[in-house]
Protein backbone atom coordinates (compact mmCIF):
# COMPACT_ATOMS: atom_id res chain seq x y z
CA UNK A 1 0.00 0.00 0.00
CA UNK A 2 2.63 2.47 -0.96
CA UNK A 3 0.91 5.13 -3.11
CA UNK A 4 2.36 8.10 -3.68
CA UNK A 5 -1.57 9.37 -3.54
CA UNK A 6 -1.76 8.47 0.32
CA UNK A 7 0.64 11.42 1.44
CA UNK A 8 -1.95 13.75 -1.09
CA UNK A 9 -5.24 12.04 0.12
CA UNK A 10 -5.88 12.00 3.82
CA UNK A 11 -8.41 9.72 6.10
CA UNK A 12 -9.88 10.18 9.19
CA UNK A 13 -7.47 10.82 12.29
CA UNK A 14 -7.42 7.31 14.59
CA UNK A 15 -9.51 9.10 16.92
CA UNK A 16 -12.16 10.01 14.68
CA UNK A 17 -12.98 6.39 13.34
CA UNK A 18 -16.04 4.88 14.20
CA UNK A 19 -15.90 1.41 15.60
CA UNK A 20 -16.49 -1.52 13.52
CA UNK A 21 -19.47 -2.16 15.04
CA UNK A 22 -21.42 1.09 13.55
CA UNK A 23 -24.39 -0.16 11.54
CA UNK A 24 -26.07 2.25 10.48
CA UNK A 25 -26.37 6.63 10.37
CA UNK A 26 -29.25 8.81 10.85
CA UNK A 27 -29.11 12.69 10.14
CA UNK A 28 -30.51 15.80 11.18
CA UNK A 29 -29.91 19.22 9.05
CA UNK A 30 -29.38 22.36 10.62
CA UNK A 31 -30.82 25.15 8.44
CA UNK A 32 -31.30 29.12 8.53
CA UNK A 33 -29.77 32.01 6.68
CA UNK A 34 -26.29 33.14 6.79
CA UNK A 35 -24.87 33.74 9.93
CA UNK A 36 -27.21 32.73 12.10
CA UNK A 37 -25.25 30.24 13.74
CA UNK A 38 -25.12 26.77 11.77
CA UNK A 39 -21.34 26.30 11.57
CA UNK A 40 -20.94 26.69 15.43
CA UNK A 41 -23.86 24.54 16.21
CA UNK A 42 -22.36 21.22 14.55
CA UNK A 43 -18.61 22.52 15.66
CA UNK A 44 -19.92 22.40 19.36
CA UNK A 45 -21.75 19.24 19.21
CA UNK A 46 -19.86 17.47 16.99
CA UNK A 47 -17.06 14.48 18.60
CA UNK A 48 -15.04 15.30 15.32
CA UNK A 49 -13.68 17.90 14.00
CA UNK A 50 -16.27 19.20 11.56
CA UNK A 51 -15.81 18.52 7.85
CA UNK A 52 -16.82 20.13 4.87
CA UNK A 53 -18.87 18.14 2.00
CA UNK A 54 -19.80 19.44 -1.60
CA UNK A 55 -22.07 18.98 -4.29
CA UNK A 56 -22.27 20.04 -7.66
CA UNK A 57 -25.85 21.40 -8.53
CA UNK A 58 -26.74 22.17 -12.16
CA UNK A 59 -29.38 24.53 -11.79
CA UNK A 60 -31.69 24.64 -14.89
CA UNK A 61 -36.02 24.84 -15.04
CA UNK A 62 -36.12 26.13 -11.21
CA UNK A 63 -38.13 28.63 -12.10
CA UNK A 64 -35.74 31.77 -11.10
CA UNK A 65 -37.07 34.78 -12.00
CA UNK A 66 -33.55 36.30 -13.05
CA UNK A 67 -32.58 33.50 -15.26
CA UNK A 68 -35.89 32.84 -16.55
CA UNK A 69 -36.24 32.85 -20.51
CA UNK A 70 -32.61 31.94 -20.94
CA UNK A 71 -32.15 27.85 -21.45
CA UNK A 72 -28.56 27.57 -19.73
CA UNK A 73 -28.04 24.99 -17.37
CA UNK A 74 -25.62 26.51 -14.69
CA UNK A 75 -23.38 24.63 -12.41
CA UNK A 76 -22.78 25.36 -8.84
CA UNK A 77 -21.17 23.71 -5.89
CA UNK A 78 -22.51 24.19 -2.89
CA UNK A 79 -20.70 23.10 0.30
CA UNK A 80 -22.55 22.04 3.71
CA UNK A 81 -20.15 21.40 6.96
CA UNK A 82 -20.62 18.44 9.04
CA UNK A 83 -20.66 16.50 12.21
CA UNK A 84 -21.09 13.65 13.69
CA UNK A 85 -21.96 12.26 16.88
CA UNK A 86 -21.76 8.28 17.70
CA UNK A 87 -25.09 7.75 19.94
CA UNK A 88 -23.90 4.08 20.40
CA UNK A 89 -22.11 1.33 19.57
CA UNK A 90 -24.28 0.76 16.23
CA UNK A 91 -25.77 4.19 15.72
CA UNK A 92 -24.22 6.98 14.62
CA UNK A 93 -25.93 10.56 13.79
CA UNK A 94 -24.58 13.73 11.33
CA UNK A 95 -25.43 17.09 11.47
CA UNK A 96 -25.45 18.61 8.59
CA UNK A 97 -25.60 22.57 8.34
CA UNK A 98 -26.94 24.14 5.29
CA UNK A 99 -25.04 26.84 3.51
CA UNK A 100 -26.54 30.02 3.76
CA UNK A 101 -25.53 32.33 1.01
CA UNK A 102 -26.22 29.81 -1.92
CA UNK A 103 -29.49 30.11 -3.49
CA UNK A 104 -30.01 26.48 -3.72
CA UNK A 105 -29.37 24.45 -1.23
CA UNK A 106 -32.49 23.18 -0.71
CA UNK A 107 -32.44 21.12 -4.23
CA UNK A 108 -29.19 19.00 -2.75
CA UNK A 109 -30.28 15.47 -3.62
CA UNK A 110 -31.08 13.37 -0.36
CA UNK A 111 -30.12 16.10 1.83
CA UNK A 112 -33.69 16.37 3.27
CA UNK A 113 -34.79 12.77 2.36
CA UNK A 114 -34.34 10.22 4.79
CA UNK A 115 -33.40 13.39 7.10
CA UNK A 116 -35.02 12.57 11.12
CA UNK A 117 -35.79 16.45 11.32
CA UNK A 118 -34.87 19.52 11.20
CA UNK A 119 -33.07 22.38 13.44
CA UNK A 120 -34.35 26.06 12.66
CA UNK A 121 -31.70 28.83 13.80
CA UNK A 122 -32.98 32.24 13.98
CA UNK A 123 -31.48 35.69 14.76
CA UNK A 124 -33.86 37.69 16.82
CA UNK A 125 -31.83 40.97 14.56
CA UNK A 126 -32.67 39.17 11.52
CA UNK A 127 -35.83 36.91 11.47
CA UNK A 128 -36.00 37.02 7.78
CA UNK A 129 -33.20 36.16 6.74
CA UNK A 130 -34.25 32.08 8.13
CA UNK A 131 -38.14 32.49 6.65
CA UNK A 132 -36.76 30.86 3.41
CA UNK A 133 -35.36 27.86 5.46
CA UNK A 134 -38.84 27.30 7.17
CA UNK A 135 -40.79 27.57 3.73
CA UNK A 136 -38.41 24.90 2.30
CA UNK A 137 -38.96 22.56 5.17
CA UNK A 138 -42.95 23.05 5.43
CA UNK A 139 -42.78 22.69 1.53
CA UNK A 140 -41.05 19.13 1.83
CA UNK A 141 -43.14 18.58 5.34
CA UNK A 142 -40.16 17.79 7.24
CA UNK A 143 -40.44 18.08 10.74
CA UNK A 144 -38.81 21.27 12.76
CA UNK A 145 -38.21 22.82 15.74
CA UNK A 146 -36.86 26.34 15.65
CA UNK A 147 -33.45 27.39 18.11
CA UNK A 148 -33.60 31.33 18.96
CA UNK A 149 -29.54 31.80 19.16
CA UNK A 150 -28.78 34.05 21.67
CA UNK A 151 -26.33 36.99 20.29
CA UNK A 152 -25.42 39.15 23.24
CA UNK A 153 -26.44 42.17 21.31
CA UNK A 154 -29.98 41.10 20.12
CA UNK A 155 -32.72 42.32 21.87
CA UNK A 156 -34.69 39.97 24.05
CA UNK A 157 -37.96 38.95 22.90
CA UNK A 158 -41.25 37.00 24.07
CA UNK A 159 -41.51 33.88 21.99
CA UNK A 160 -45.01 34.19 21.37
CA UNK A 161 -44.20 37.65 19.51
CA UNK A 162 -40.91 35.75 17.81
CA UNK A 163 -44.07 32.78 17.06
CA UNK A 164 -45.96 34.90 15.46
CA UNK A 165 -43.45 37.13 13.73
CA UNK A 166 -41.95 33.84 12.06
CA UNK A 167 -45.92 33.27 11.30
CA UNK A 168 -45.27 29.32 13.02
CA UNK A 169 -48.63 27.49 14.49
CA UNK A 170 -48.57 26.58 17.71
CA UNK A 171 -47.45 22.97 17.07
CA UNK A 172 -44.01 23.91 15.93
CA UNK A 173 -41.63 24.09 19.04
CA UNK A 174 -38.81 27.09 19.94
CA UNK A 175 -36.54 26.97 22.30
CA UNK A 176 -33.40 29.24 23.42
CA UNK A 177 -30.30 28.16 22.51
CA UNK A 178 -26.49 28.70 22.36
CA UNK A 179 -25.27 27.84 19.75
CA UNK A 180 -21.59 28.12 20.63
CA UNK A 181 -22.25 25.99 24.16
CA UNK A 182 -22.21 22.06 23.22
CA UNK A 183 -25.05 21.07 25.96
CA UNK A 184 -27.17 23.88 24.85
CA UNK A 185 -26.97 22.55 21.12
CA UNK A 186 -27.33 19.25 22.23
CA UNK A 187 -31.03 20.27 24.59
CA UNK A 188 -31.58 21.68 21.18
CA UNK A 189 -31.16 18.22 19.40
CA UNK A 190 -33.11 16.90 22.01
CA UNK A 191 -36.21 18.86 21.98
CA UNK A 192 -35.75 17.70 18.02
CA UNK A 193 -36.53 14.34 19.15
CA UNK A 194 -39.00 14.79 21.65
CA UNK A 195 -40.57 16.92 19.28
CA UNK A 196 -40.31 13.93 16.94
CA UNK A 197 -41.96 11.34 19.45
CA UNK A 198 -44.89 14.14 20.20
CA UNK A 199 -45.73 13.35 16.40
CA UNK A 200 -46.05 9.94 17.27
CA UNK A 201 -48.89 9.96 19.49
CA UNK A 202 -50.88 12.52 17.61
CA UNK A 203 -50.32 11.35 14.18
CA UNK A 204 -51.62 7.45 13.70
CA UNK A 205 -48.47 5.38 11.66
CA UNK A 206 -49.06 5.33 8.23
CA UNK A 207 -47.75 2.37 7.26
CA UNK B 1 -24.26 -7.84 21.75
CA UNK B 2 -23.02 -7.11 18.12
CA UNK B 3 -20.04 -8.87 16.03
CA UNK B 4 -17.44 -6.56 14.87
CA UNK B 5 -17.16 -6.90 11.22
CA UNK B 6 -20.01 -8.82 10.64
CA UNK B 7 -21.19 -7.98 7.01
CA UNK B 8 -24.52 -6.19 6.54
CA UNK B 9 -26.06 -8.39 4.21
CA UNK B 10 -25.73 -11.79 6.24
CA UNK B 11 -28.68 -12.34 7.49
CA UNK B 12 -29.69 -8.80 7.57
CA UNK B 13 -29.37 -5.60 10.21
CA UNK B 14 -28.85 -6.69 13.79
CA UNK B 15 -31.21 -4.71 16.20
CA UNK B 16 -30.12 -1.13 16.53
CA UNK B 17 -32.01 -0.19 19.08
CA UNK B 18 -34.22 -3.09 21.72
CA UNK B 19 -37.30 -4.13 19.90
CA UNK B 20 -36.98 -5.33 16.25
CA UNK B 21 -39.67 -3.91 14.17
CA UNK B 22 -40.23 -7.42 12.34
CA UNK B 23 -39.63 -5.93 8.85
CA UNK B 24 -37.88 -7.64 6.39
CA UNK B 25 -34.50 -5.58 5.13
CA UNK B 26 -34.28 -4.26 1.60
CA UNK B 27 -31.92 -5.70 -0.44
CA UNK B 28 -29.02 -3.63 0.47
CA UNK B 29 -27.56 -4.00 -3.08
CA UNK B 30 -29.84 -2.72 -4.91
CA UNK B 31 -30.36 0.28 -2.44
CA UNK B 32 -29.28 4.01 -3.48
CA UNK B 33 -25.97 5.01 -2.05
CA UNK B 34 -26.63 7.86 0.53
CA UNK B 35 -25.12 10.99 1.88
CA UNK B 36 -24.83 9.08 5.46
CA UNK B 37 -24.39 5.52 4.32
CA UNK B 38 -21.80 3.61 6.24
CA UNK B 39 -18.47 2.20 3.97
CA UNK B 40 -16.82 -0.42 4.46
CA UNK B 41 -13.97 -1.91 2.81
CA UNK B 42 -13.78 -5.24 2.09
CA UNK B 43 -10.79 -5.42 0.36
CA UNK B 44 -7.29 -4.02 0.31
CA UNK B 45 -6.04 -1.44 -2.94
CA UNK B 46 -4.48 -3.34 -5.72
CA UNK B 47 -2.09 -1.77 -7.97
CA UNK B 48 -4.00 -0.14 -11.03
CA UNK B 49 -6.87 0.75 -9.16
CA UNK B 50 -7.59 4.42 -9.75
CA UNK B 51 -6.20 6.73 -7.10
CA UNK B 52 -9.63 7.57 -5.66
CA UNK B 53 -10.46 4.27 -5.31
CA UNK B 54 -7.67 3.38 -3.40
CA UNK B 55 -7.95 6.12 -1.12
CA UNK B 56 -11.18 4.86 -0.62
CA UNK B 57 -10.54 1.36 0.23
CA UNK B 58 -7.39 2.54 3.00
CA UNK B 59 -9.74 5.42 4.59
CA UNK B 60 -12.86 2.73 4.93
CA UNK B 61 -10.57 -0.34 7.46
CA UNK B 62 -13.43 1.35 9.63
CA UNK B 63 -17.19 2.48 9.07
CA UNK B 64 -17.04 5.88 7.02
CA UNK B 65 -20.12 7.91 5.70
CA UNK B 66 -20.35 9.09 2.03
CA UNK B 67 -20.48 12.66 3.47
CA UNK B 68 -17.00 12.17 5.69
CA UNK B 69 -14.92 10.28 2.36
CA UNK B 70 -16.54 13.24 -0.21
CA UNK B 71 -14.86 15.70 2.69
CA UNK B 72 -11.61 13.75 2.78
CA UNK B 73 -11.53 13.18 -0.87
CA UNK B 74 -12.72 16.80 -1.47
CA UNK B 75 -14.80 15.55 -4.35
CA UNK B 76 -18.72 15.90 -4.60
CA UNK B 77 -20.84 13.53 -3.30
CA UNK B 78 -22.16 12.55 -6.49
CA UNK B 79 -18.57 11.53 -7.72
CA UNK B 80 -18.10 9.86 -4.82
CA UNK B 81 -21.00 8.01 -5.22
CA UNK B 82 -19.95 6.88 -8.72
CA UNK B 83 -16.41 5.69 -7.54
CA UNK B 84 -18.32 3.76 -4.57
CA UNK B 85 -21.25 1.98 -6.49
CA UNK B 86 -17.56 0.34 -8.89
CA UNK B 87 -16.02 -0.71 -5.32
CA UNK B 88 -19.25 -2.35 -4.51
CA UNK B 89 -20.12 -3.87 -7.97
CA UNK B 90 -16.27 -5.46 -7.61
CA UNK B 91 -17.30 -6.45 -4.19
CA UNK B 92 -14.65 -4.07 -2.60
CA UNK B 93 -16.68 -2.36 0.06
CA UNK B 94 -19.93 -3.12 2.18
CA UNK B 95 -22.15 -0.59 2.00
CA UNK B 96 -24.33 -0.28 5.24
CA UNK B 97 -27.66 1.91 4.49
CA UNK B 98 -28.77 4.37 7.17
CA UNK B 99 -32.05 3.90 8.95
CA UNK B 100 -34.75 4.55 6.70
CA UNK B 101 -36.79 7.46 8.48
CA UNK B 102 -39.50 6.69 6.66
CA UNK B 103 -43.11 9.16 7.16
CA UNK B 104 -42.28 9.43 10.65
CA UNK B 105 -39.09 7.90 12.47
CA UNK B 106 -39.61 4.70 14.18
CA UNK B 107 -40.35 5.21 17.64
CA UNK B 108 -38.03 3.10 19.11
CA UNK B 109 -34.98 4.61 16.83
CA UNK B 110 -36.11 8.14 18.34
CA UNK B 111 -36.01 6.63 21.87
CA UNK B 112 -32.22 5.16 20.89
CA UNK B 113 -31.81 8.50 19.53
CA UNK B 114 -32.57 10.44 22.53
CA UNK B 115 -30.41 7.92 25.14
CA UNK B 116 -27.39 8.93 22.97
CA UNK B 117 -27.60 12.33 23.15
CA UNK B 118 -28.93 12.14 27.27
CA UNK B 119 -25.54 10.22 27.43
CA UNK B 120 -23.42 12.34 24.94
N1 LIG C 1 -22.71 35.55 20.65
C1 LIG C 1 -22.98 34.51 19.87
N2 LIG C 1 -22.36 34.43 18.70
C2 LIG C 1 -22.63 33.37 17.92
C3 LIG C 1 -23.51 32.37 18.31
N3 LIG C 1 -23.61 31.46 17.33
C4 LIG C 1 -22.79 31.89 16.35
N4 LIG C 1 -22.18 33.03 16.70
C5 LIG C 1 -21.26 33.81 15.87
O1 LIG C 1 -21.96 34.25 14.74
C6 LIG C 1 -21.16 34.17 13.58
C7 LIG C 1 -21.84 33.35 12.49
O2 LIG C 1 -21.97 32.03 12.93
P1 LIG C 1 -21.89 30.78 11.93
O3 LIG C 1 -22.02 29.57 12.77
O4 LIG C 1 -20.73 30.88 11.02
O5 LIG C 1 -23.22 31.01 11.08
P2 LIG C 1 -23.78 30.21 9.83
O6 LIG C 1 -23.64 31.09 8.64
O7 LIG C 1 -25.23 29.98 10.15
O8 LIG C 1 -23.04 28.92 9.68
C8 LIG C 1 -19.84 33.59 14.01
O9 LIG C 1 -18.94 34.66 14.17
C9 LIG C 1 -20.14 32.94 15.33
O10 LIG C 1 -19.03 32.96 16.19
C10 LIG C 1 -24.13 32.47 19.60
O11 LIG C 1 -24.91 31.65 20.03
N5 LIG C 1 -23.82 33.57 20.33
MG1 LIG D 1 -21.95 28.26 8.01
Amino acid sequence: MDYRISEKISGPRSEDTLPASAAAAVKVVIVGGFGVGKTTMVGSVSEIRPLTTEETMTQAGVGVDDIAGIERKTETTVAMDFGRISLNERLVLYLFGTPGQERFWFLWNGLFEGALGAVVLIDTRRLEVSFDAVGRLEERGVPFVVAVNAFPEAPVHPMAELRAAMDLPDSVPMIDCDARDRSSSRDTLLALVRHLQSLHTVTPETP
Amino acid sequence: MSEPGKPWDEGGPERLYTVSRGRAPQEPRHRPIELVSLIVARAEPEPGLAPEAAAVLRMCQFPLSVAEISAYLVLPVSTVTVILAGLLREDRVEVRAPVPAAVLPDPELLQAVMHGLQNF
